[in-house]
């Protein structure tokens, strides 16, 4: 049996009088999907952020196993350390493009960079690989040297996926990634995370709101309300047979999925 | 192995009640089902609409999760008890030991009608053409015509479709197989082709449950019948 790549021990988070999100405790397995449900303000996004070594939970622990080291506490170790892991080891997908991409910089150079990082030099061969993924990510890579401000919210979508997948991180953390475009963008794009996600064995965390997106990607679900999780399961069970009364209600508010 | 024909499925004292709470319902089905399906044997679930046939043949499958009693399932060597099993443990139940027909398909946006069928093959392992040649053979034997197999089967008709969700579970040759109305909007010639379909998995070895609300259908792939009514009324 797989060890967990992600444990997830007692996380909780305050801001100020605030707890955004308490009680949390999950694991996650080497290419597991692991949706997170909920409705606005449930605290998924912050839960997220703490996931994801960008805001220090305010108790419990958040433990990774590297590739060589063992099991870290992500929160334990050193800043560089941190930032390292989330150059080779992590990607993150945010909602809106622009919190993601950099925008004075050109497409292909927002994907190029995250190979540097992990210490690309080669120019000619940085080049190809980043038209490869372009094209993954059904862009066209005549493309490459334009800025994301000439791109439509799809295809900055687009272009963040491929930032994040060019280094094939182990574990993958999508926030709402598909929230904010239309029905036929939405459905290309989740059919590209789909089989990227499956076809790399990416482990993956994604928040979302809507049923539907983790119904296709999402192999287990957690359902949050007031930052508590109220019920777990594999995805089909918590949609067809959901057991707590938040669930249910979520499950019944919405068109068939 | 020595038993040529082993128990696959074990269940035991099974219940399932539904609680709807914004309804402040409490929904009965069943209270303590018990059986065993052996390799070879069809096991099928009778009884009048309502009765609980789906939700039982469900809870087979880890879709719906009982309140009491287990589900025992042979699998890579031992037993799993799909009542009390772990998500990822359910997940490896499911992609290597059982084939699961819903009553419909669930599309999905985009993914091509061969690719559909020949996905769960890929997710053992097998290389990618190897698995859509397989998948374009078992299309062509459910009646599939060839120009619609590059197209996502959201279009598709009724019965096409379910001839499609068939394929997608009969590309594999799984150990069990759970079938829900696999034949309700078919005609005879197609009636005819799925059956065969069926009986050459039960006779290769393959424990099966189902529910088959056609008569002949039953009598042909059926081998022994578990009537949830009859359940009922002796509790
Ligand atoms: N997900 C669910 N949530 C709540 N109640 C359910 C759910 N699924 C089934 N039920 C209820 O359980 C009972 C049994 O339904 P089930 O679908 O198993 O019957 P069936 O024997 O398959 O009927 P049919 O022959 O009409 O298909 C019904 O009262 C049904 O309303
Ligand atoms: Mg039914």
């Amino acid at each position: 049996m797989t060890e967990p790549l992600l444990r997830v021990e007692n996380l909780a988070k305050r801001f100020g009088a605030t707890l955004a999100c308490a009680d949390v405790s999950f694991v996650l397995r080497p290419g597991e999907v692991l949706g997170i449900v909920g409705e606005s303000g449930a605290g998924k996004t912050t839960l997220l952020r703490c996931l994801a070594g960008q805001l220090r939970p305010t108790a419990g622990r958040v433990l990774y196993r590297t590739r060589h080291e063992g099991e870290v506490d992500v929160y334990a170790i050193a800043e560089p350390a941190r930032r390292l892991l989330l150059r080779t080891d992590w990607g993150i997908v945010h909602q809106n493009p622009r919190d993601g991409l950099r925008l004075e910089v050109s497409a292909g150079g927002n994907v190029g960079e995250r190979l540097m990082a992990v210490g690309a030099r080669h120019y000619g061969k940085i080049r190809n690989e980043v038209s490869d993924w372009l094209t993954r990510v059904e862009l066209d890579p005549a493309r490459i040297d334009q800025y994301p401000e000439t791109f439509s919210g799809g295809m900055q979508q687009r272009v963040q996926i491929a930032r994040n997948l060019v280094t094939k991180p182990r574990l993958l953390f999508l926030d709402e990634p598909t929230g904010g475009l239309d029905v036929s963008v939405q459905a290309t794009l989740l059919d590209l995370l789909r089989s990227l996600v499956g076809s790399l064995g990416i482990a993956a965390v994604l928040v979302t709101h809507d049923l539907g997106v983790v119904r296709l990607l999402a192999h287990r679900l957690v359902v949050m309300k007031d930052g508590r999780i109220v019920e777990h399961g594999l995805t089909d069970q918590v949609l067809d047979d959901p057991q707590h009364p938040y669930t249910q209600l979520l499950v019944s508010s919405i068109l068939p999925v | 192995m020595s038993n040529p024909k082993p128990t696959m499925i074990e269940v035991r004292e099974l219940a399932k009640t539904f609680v709807l709470h914004a309804r402040g319902a409490t929904i009965p089905v069943f209270a303590d089902i018990g059986f065993d399906v052996d390799a070879g044997e069809c096991l099928v679930l009778a009884g009048p609409s309502g009765i609980g046939k789906s939700t039982l043949l469900r809870s087979l499958y880890a879709n719906y999760r009982p309140q009491r009693g287990s589900i025992r399932v042979r699998h890579g060597g031992g037993w799993v008890d799909l009542a009390a099993a772990q998500p990822h443990e359910v997940l490896d139940v499911r992609r290597r030991a059982i084939g699961y027909v819903s009553q419909f398909l669930r599309v999905i946006p985009r993914v091509t009608t061969r690719d559909l069928v020949a996905e769960p093959l890929v997710a053992l392992g097998l290389d990618a053409d190897v698995a859509r040649a397989r998948a374009e053979a078992l299309l062509l034997r459910l009646n599939i015509p060839a120009p619609l197999w590059s197209l996502p089967p959201a279009t598709f008709s009724g019965g096409e479709q379910q001839r499609v969700n068939l394929a997608r579970v009969f590309v594999v040759d799984y150990p069990i197989y759970l079938l829900d109305e696999p034949t309700a909007s078919l005609d005879a010639e197609n009636r005819a082709i799925v059956v065969a379909l069926l009986v050459e998995a039960r006779n290769r070895g393959a424990a099966m449950v189902g529910i088959f609300h056609d008569r002949e259908v039953r009598a042909e792939v059926g081998t022994r019948t578990l009537d949830l009514a009859d359940l009922q009324r002796a509790a």
